[in-house]
This record gives C-alpha cells, structure tokens and sequence, in this order.
C-alpha cells in the first residue's frame, strides 16, 4: 500500500502511462507545437516538454530553453482541458426527413476515455466551476458528464510561477489540493517525483508502480519548491471583495478605457478554461431532407452574442468588457457559488494588446465610487 | 339644480386642494361648455382663446395630413385638461380637438386667466404649478410615440 | 415558495435537454401583419404561465417562443410568433401537417398564486400580450380567487392589436376590466390613443393589494413599473418578463445573462425588486 507521500522515479512515471494506456485511457499531456505547450496525444515520457520553460507576460508568450531536464518545467499554454469535456464544437442531433415523416437523432457520445497527464491545479478548480455549470445544475449535459466521468487525472504541482499567474491571489493554486487522481511534485534536481493520491483509482493504480516511501526531507523539500512558486507569483488580484467592486462600479471611467484597448477578438474567452458559452448552428442540406445542430463556442465579446431583433443589447465594446470581467470575478458567485476566475493567466498572456484584469480590477480599486465607505 | 361655476371649478380634479381665493379668481374668467359627438372644440391655427377642462367624455387630438386624414395622437379624458397653447405666444392651436362623446367641460377665458395672472404672480404661479405636470407627461408620451416602442426594429 | 419559483421543468433524465422532440403543426392563423399563431400537436404539454419553448424549424433554426395558450388545455399547445428574423419567419411559414422541433417548457413564469386574493393588473404592450394570454385564461377561469382584474393593453395602431376578438370578448365581462390603447389612430377608431402608462391612473384598484404583471418593450415596461411603484404597489409585486437572446434555455450557453441572472433559468419573470438596480444601466 502507497504511503501518503511516494517516490517514483521517471521509469515509474513511464510506468504509469503504460499502465494508464493498458486500462485504455488515451494519454493527453502537455508537447511542444508552433512554440507553444499545447496539450495533446502522447505516448511516452519522450514526447512531453523535457527541458523546456516558458517566458510569460502580457501579450507576450515565449517558450525557453531550460539548462535542466525538467518535464514539466514550465506553466499553462493557451489551451486548457476544456477542449476536451467541452470540445469547440459537438454536433447535438441531426434529423432526416422521409416523406412526411421526420427523424432526430441524438450524436452518440464518445466512447473514448482520457488520461490528462500533467494538469495543474488552476485548471482542476475550472475542471470543477465547469462541473457546477454543466452538472450542478436542474439539467445535466450529458455530453460533457459522459466525457467527464471517463477521465484520469494525473496533475501537476507548478515548481515555476508564470509571470501571468495568480492563482494564489485565487486561492486556486499552485499546490494541487482537489480534483486528481495522483498528483506529482517534480523534485528536478533529484529527478524524481514526490506523488500522492486523491482517489482510491489513483492509489490502487500507485500500487501497481515501482515506489517507495518519501521521507520527511524529501517532503519538506518538494514543499518547499511549491512555497518558491507561490512567493513568485507574476500578478495578483485582491480577491476577496472584487466580487461587490465590480458590482458597485458598472458606470466606472475605467471601463471606458480599457475599451479603447480591447480589440474585442474573443480571445480571452477562447483561453479561459472556464468560460462556457456557446452558440448553436442549424445546418441542412439543399434538398432540405437531413438537417443537424451544432454547438459551438461562443465568445459574450462579438455583438450577435447578444443580439435580440432589432439590434444587439452590448453593441459598445465598453459593455463587452464589462461583461466578460464582471461575470468572471462578480456575478459567477451569484451563478454558481464562486469565482470563475482560476488566476491561470491566460486572458493575460494572450491577449494582443496585453490587457490585464487584475491592473484593471486594481485601477477600478483605486478609484472606486464607494471608496472609504463602510 | 343648478351649480355654480364657483363650485364646478372647486369640484374639479384639475384645481383639487386650489385655495378658495384663486378658485374665484379662475372661476370669473370660466363658463360652462358642451359639445356634441364629432363637434371640434378648435381647429389647428385658430387662436387659443379658450382652453378647456374636460367634465364628461373624450376628446381627440388629431393631427391632419393630406395623405392619411385625421390622425389622433392623443385622447383625453374626464378631468383632464385640454389645450396648452394657450400659456405661450402666439397663442394659437397646433392641433385639432375633436369631442368623440358628447362633452361637458369648463371653458376658461385664456385672456382673461393671463390678464389675472399676470397681476396676481402667486395666482400665475399657481397655474405654472398645475399646467407643467401634464406638459411633461405629454413630452414624455410623445418620445415614447417617437421611437415607435412596438414596431419591428430590424 | 410561490408557483412562480418552483421551477416546473419537466426535465427526463433519459433525454438530453439539447434534443427536441418532433411535433406536428395542427392550425396555422394569422393574427395581424407578421403574426402568426401555431397550434401544435405534440402530445398531452403542461405548463405554467409565462413559460415558453424552444422552436425548431428544422433546418433553419430554434427560437425561444412564450406559450400562449390555455394552460388549462393540455391537449392544444398554442405559440404566437412575430417573423422578425431567419428562424421566426421560418417558424411563422410553417402549415398544418408540417413537423416542428419542441423542446421545453422552460422558465419560471406569473406568479399566479401569489396574485390570489390580490388586485390583478396585467399590463400588455404589443406582442406582450401573447405571454401573458395564458395568465389571463387563468385568472379568468378562477376569477373567484382574485381582488379586481385589470387588464391594460398598449399597441401601435388599431392594425396592430393582437387577439383583437378576444380583446373585445373579455371587455365585455362585467367581472375584468379591460382597457386597450393605441400610439396613434385613423378613422373609425373610437377607443383610447395615448402610450399605456396613461391607463395606469385611470384604472380602478388598490395599490396596496395589488399585484402587476407586466410584459412588452422594456423601455414601456420600465415606465409602467414606475407608475406603479409611485401608486405605492411594492416592488416585489410589479412582475416583469424579460427578453435576451437565448440558445439553450437551460442557463448552458450563457447568451441571456442579465448580470447576475440568467433570463431563461431564473426568469423569464421576475419581481421588479429583483432587477431593480440594472434596469436603468445600457447594455447590461
């Protein structure tokens, strides 16, 4: 039986994707393409990002070159796990028409189960705001719970912060404490990593690993390395009453210039690993006979997102962003019981013209309407 | 039996809680008026001389175009005011009152009411005070006639 | 708990909410210009008033449409639809013995037992008056349970009033009282002209016991919800159904936010108390 703190070395982790693979999960893990960490398929250790960081700031995404032989020596890329429990675009049903009758039929779900190997824990907190959105709720997408239910979740504790990161401002990070199955702290100097169970799954599947007992110096150091990542955050955000700041502030000056910057391309929205919106698409046939629906993701930053006729209620840029920012760190609590900001950084680092929500919350802060009020 | 004008003007909803001094101020420059069903009280272009204040029935406010004919925008009810113009030069109508039920209403002498308001500043103040709140209420409707709130906007 | 919020979905687990079941066009009526009312048959449908559906023309698209039928009568589901855009024009061209997509119902609807014993104002601008139809059937059949009904309907012009017949039939009830107005009127009009706030004063009930439902263009009903809260009606008792943009019906794609609501979970109907505060904001 796996102690609360195992070793395994890198043939022990090797091992667990032979394992993982042998229950037939496909292994979905974090490679390199077009200069970006981009989470895919892999087979062995070989194909994971070995020696290679990453540069991160607003607007600005570069990948480095580590002087060490770490795997998972660097943060979040653009994408994150949504893609696959919430893939960009799902067909919903089609339906044929056969003289006067017409039938729907419902897109099967897929059969195919994933192993995320080397999720971070900003991204088990959005793993689990998309839970309440897509099953907390009087329905359940079944889409997503099929997909959902099917995953192995290997995570991985951050041994470097990003320059965007702020999840310890979230409380979301960078310790993986929910959601995982196993959980790795890569000890690179030692080349090894400290790992520890979240589920029966994952330790029945640890058992099955070559590992050994950590000791109290091995924990001690691996804790150690996440307290540097914590202490090393790129930004921060005063969580605790952003929520009633933006609320109080909806006429704020500063809305109006952010939207001077805001390009409104979607962005943000695309990045964030907790944004959900969609849209459907109808499409059909020339003779009319098969038609079928589709979702797709939908970003609240074009003007059809809100469309009713007669023309769009956010038609400003203004009212976009506000949007956006406001439902992510305000009226999500309403929604669903927290924030829907995981303080990954994403929105940040991938936005073209560097547009920062916590310099925005900060500069809201600064000149809030209710300022000094009690 | 027989009312007073005295006592109809105290009576209406218009001057309600009006000092009794001013109600006999108003009170000599008013008369009784009656209109029969489709009769107009004024046409657009006359001079405003008159202004009434409506007792029983409706009255509509049209406007006319050679193309549509009478077109009302407005109808008004039973202790209602009609006619503004009356209060701003050139004191002339800009629009048709047409009775659509037999009409009982206070006819008041616009000259007459100027004439006293103006010697009277707290009598003409008075009227401002009870003249302005269905002015705004008929700016306002008319905005929301304007921007044709029920049409398909696309 | 009122009736109003305890969400009647009728939600299968077995079938995914995203799917819709294929119903039947029985009756096709054109009510005025662009339009029409559809009467469905889909198999016995309840309902509660101020809830509405998701309507596929196949091919085309899905709208989210009020019921505005009697909530009374199972058997019929009765949709009216303005052809304002690519999938209501579709759903409007639609004739009997032709297939519909149906998903639904959904939403929180009128408060109808929280209005009873109440002064009932139902207040309609335009189209308004097809979401609330099924209310009115409602009050109507148990017209013991309630104070005064009033019912104040504001339209373009005389062309455009929906359900005119009924209008007339329910006008002459010596129980409801039944005021309609128009924007402005030509020729044989003999009813009232002026925007529908004005029938707010003149109708007869007792705003401490009173209860509004309001449903039409936002902006009349933000007028209309002051008028009454100047009468001294509370805020909690000036109902209002709203519209945004919907996809999913379900609070899934995000599009009918209203800040910290979704129209088509929490409302479409909601106690003015509740919107209050965003309400006079643009573009929320």
């Amino acid at each position: 039986m796996a102690e609360a703190h195992s070793i395994i070395d890198a043939a022990g982790l090797e091992a667990l994707l032979e394992a993982l693979r042998g229950q037939g999960y496909s292994l979905i893990g974090p490679t390199v393409r077009d200069a970006a960490i981009v989470y895919d398929e892999i087979a062995t250790l070989d194909d994971l990002p070995r020696g290679v960081g990453d540069e991160q700031d607003g607007g600005h995404y570069r990948l480095t070159r580590r002087n060490d032989e770490a795997l998972f020596g660097y943060v979040v890329g653009p994408q994150s796990w949504k893609k696959l429990l919430h893939p960009p675009v799902l067909r919903l049903w089609s339906a044929r028409r056969e003289g006067d009758e017409l039938r729907v039929e419902a897109e099967p779900d897929r059969e195919e189960k994933f192993a995320f190997i080397g999720a971070r824990s900003c991204e088990l907190h959005a793993i689990a705001i998309q839970d309440r959105v897509f099953l907390g709720g009087a329905y359940v997408d079944s889409h997503y719970q099929a997909r959902r239910e099917q995953v192995f979740i290997v995570a991985v504790n951050c041994g470097v912060a990003g320059g965007a990161c702020f999840c310890v401002s979230m409380d979301t990070g960078p310790k993986a404490t929910m959601g995982f199955d196993l959980a790795l702290t890569e000890i690179v100097a030692s080349r090894f990593f400290l790992v520890e169970a979240g589920t029966e799954a994952g330790r029945a599947l640890l058992d099955t690993l070559p590992h050994r007992a950590a000791t109290i110096d091995e924990i001690a150091n691996a804790e150690a390395i996440l307290a540097g990542t914590a202490a090393n955050m790129g930004r921060s955000l005063e969580a605790g009453d952003v929520r009633e700041l933006l609320a109080r502030n909806l006429d704020h000056p500063r809305w109006d210039d952010v939207a001077a910057r805001c390009l409104a391309c979607t962005n943000c929205t695309m990045v964030c690993p907790t944004c959900f919106c969609t849209s459907v698409e109808d499409a059909s046939d020339l003779a009319g006979v098969e038609s079928a629906r589709s979702r797709r993701w939908d970003s609240c930053f074009t003007l059809d997102f809100s469309y009713i006729h007669g023309g769009s209620v956010r038609q400003s840029v203004k009212s976009r962003y506000r949007q956006w920012m406001t439902h992510k760190l305000s009226t999500w609590h309403d929604q669903f019981g927290s924030s829907g900001c995981v303080g990954c950084g994403r929105c940040i680092v991938w936005c073209p013209v560097g547009i920062d929500l916590t310099e925005e919350a900060r500069a809201i802060r600064e000149t809030d309407a209710q300022k000094g009020a009690t | 039996m027989i009312e007073t004008i005295e006592h109809i003007v105290e009576e209406h909803r218009f001057f309600a809680g009006m000092d009794a001094g001013f109600v006999r101020l108003v009170s000599g420059c008013a008369k009784n008026a009656r209109f029969d069903p489709g009769r107009y009280l004024f046409h657009e272009g006359d001079g405003a001389d008159w202004f009434y204040l409506l007792r029983n029935g409706r009255v509509a406010v049209e406007l006319r175009d050679p193309a549509r004919g009478a077109v009302t925008v407005q109808t008004l009810h039973e202790g209602e005011l009609c006619g503004l113009s009356w209060l701003v030069p050139p004191y002339r109508w800009t629009y048709d009152a047409r009775a659509i039920d037999l009409v009982r209403a206070i006819a008041v002498d616009a000259a007459c009411l100027r004439r006293k308001s103006e010697a009277d500043p707290r009598l003409g103040y008075e009227m401002m005070k009870r003249f302005m709140p269905p002015l705004v209420e008929r700016l306002q409707a008319a905005r929301m006639q304007m921007i044709d709130i029920y049409g398909a906007h696309d | 708990m009122t009736d109003a919020f305890s969400a009647a979905s009728s939600a299968d687990p077995l079938i995914s909410p995203m799917i819709p079941r294929v119903a039947r066009i029985v009756k096709r009526r054109r009510e005025i210009a662009d339009v029409v009312t559809l009467e469905i048959d889909g198999g016995a449908f309840d309902f509660a008033p101020g809830q509405f559906n998701m309507l596929t023309a196949f091919g085309v698209g899905e709208a989210a449409i009020s019921v505005s039928g009697d909530p009374a009568d199972s058997a019929r589901l009765i949709h009216t639809i303005r052809a304002v855009g690519a999938v209501s024009r579709a759903l409007t061209e639609l004739h009997p013995g032709e297939p519909i997509g149906l998903r639904g119902p959904f939403g929180r609807g009128w408060p109808m037992q929280e209005a009873e014993g109440r002064d009932v104002i139902v207040v309609a601008g335009g189209l308004g008056l097809a979401p609330l139809r099924p209310a009115l059937y409602r009050l109507f059949a148990e017209r013991e349970k309630y104070g005064r009904i009033v019912l104040l309907f504001g339209a373009r012009s005389p062309q455009d009033m929906l359900f005119r017949d009924e209008l007339e039939q329910w006008r002459g009830r010596l129980d409801v009282e039944v005021e309609a107005t128009v924007d402005h009127a030509r020729g044989d009009w003999r009813g009232n002209v002026g925007v529908v706030t004005s029938l707010i004063s003149r109708a007869r009930f007792d705003p401490s016991r009173a209860l509004a439902m309001l449903c039409g263009p936002e902006i009349m009903m933000r007028f209309v919800a002051n008028a009454f809260l100047q009468m001294g009606v509370p805020p909690e008792r000036v109902y209002l159904s709203m519209e945004r943009n919907m996809k999913c019906a379900i609070g899934w794609c995000g599009h009918c936010q209203f800040g910290p609501v979704f129209i088509c979970r929490d409302g479409p109907v909601f106690p003015y108390s509740q919107l209050r505060g965003l309400l006079a904001k643009k573009e929320i």
